[in-house]
């Protein structure tokens, strides 16, 4: 992906576009996530939509700043965290006395706050697992070199 | 008057027989992109909302990506090969008899057909009364089918594992030792 990027550094326009738009990629895949249980969109939507908010960073900027910016270090850790935010929900219901995955014990004293936020934390933990699983995949195919 | 519908499948087809025809990948890879977008404007058309973005942004946005950083890595030319009769016809009858399995589909938006009748009128009315959200896709993607949806976030990373076992450059095997 060497020199599609070498070539990208030179374009003053996409450079500045891109930097106009990613904030309100950023911004729209917050909104897409937290907004999920009202509108249209969720967890694996965000995650994408945030990702590539990033991968545009990424091919306008070059892969090196990109991951100045994000480093493999918190991908790594974001795939998995994502995945055991959303068992660990699971889990935490089952110790405090309901089924797998059973949001409503969540909350002991409102069983339908319990499960807004059961829905919450696991949309997150989707969000969080996507988004970081595409950026892994993204640095994995542009961090090659061509042969 | 055509219909949008009817327009847009119209370019989704011509799309992707250019597709199967070029043999300068750069554009193709391009063009599968912008099949992608004509997908997910008719998935809107289908009031199928989340689909659509999800189909714009990792079929139009990432896997385009993807698969450019592929062709940077290999070649952009397709390797010419000569026109075979027989690939052409299996393709044809597998179509045919993707068709004619779809004739025995309910109609789209049929009110009476089977799966609108089984669990999803529960799940409509639960959405509202045993939840209190208006989205009943978050509704049944995070409760109702709440395995379903972890499953497949599983899969998900697997496949983020998958690839870094496979490509991962030396940087990340550099910060696997150093943990």
């Amino acid at each position: 992906m060497k020199i599609p990027v070498m070539r990208m550094r030179e374009k003053l326009i996409v450079r500045v576009v891109a930097r106009f738009l990613i904030p309100f990629i950023l911004l729209f895949g917050l909104y897409v996530q937290f907004h999920g249980d009202f509108g249209p969109g969720g967890g694996f939507q965000a995650g994408v939509i945030f990702a590539a908010g990033f991968v545009l960073y990424g091919l306008v900027f070059g892969l090196s700043d990109l991951q100045r910016v994000v480093p493999w270090m918190i991908v790594e850790v974001g795939v998995a965290l994502g995945l055991i935010l959303y068992g660990g929900v699971g889990v935490f219901s089952l110790f405090l006395g309901g089924n797998f995955l059973d949001y409503k014990v969540l909350d002991g004293h409102d069983a339908m706050h319990g499960l807004h936020l059961g829905i919450l934390l696991v949309e997150l933990g989707v969000g969080l697992a996507v988004s970081a699983s595409m950026l892994a995949i993204f640095y994995a195919f542009a961090g090659r070199r061509g042969a | 008057m055509v219909p949008i519908e009817f327009l847009l499948l119209a370019f989704l087809a011509i799309t992707a027989l250019v597709i199967a025809r070029l043999e300068y990948l750069f554009a193709a890879a391009m063009l599968t992109g912008i099949f992608s977008l004509l997908s997910a404007g008719l998935f809107t058309l289908m009031d199928a909302v989340d689909v659509a973005f999800t189909e714009a942004a990792v079929g139009a946005g990432v896997s385009t990506v993807l698969m450019l950083g592929t062709l940077s890595l290999t070649t952009r030319e397709e390797k010419q090969s000569p026109t075979r009769v027989l690939p052409f016809f299996i393709v044809l009858v597998t179509g045919g008899a993707l068709f004619f399995g779809t004739l025995d589909m309910p109609l789209y938006g049929d009110p009476s057909a089977i799966i609108h009748h089984y669990l999803v009128p529960e799940y409509i009315a639960g959405t509202e009364s045993e939840f209190g959200l208006p989205n009943i896709v978050t509704a049944i993607l995070a409760s109702y089918r709440g395995f379903d949806t972890l499953g497949e976030t599983a899969v998900i990373v697997t496949a983020a594992l998958g690839v870094m076992a496979l490509l991962a450059s030396g940087k990340s095997r550099k910060g696997a030792d150093e943990e």
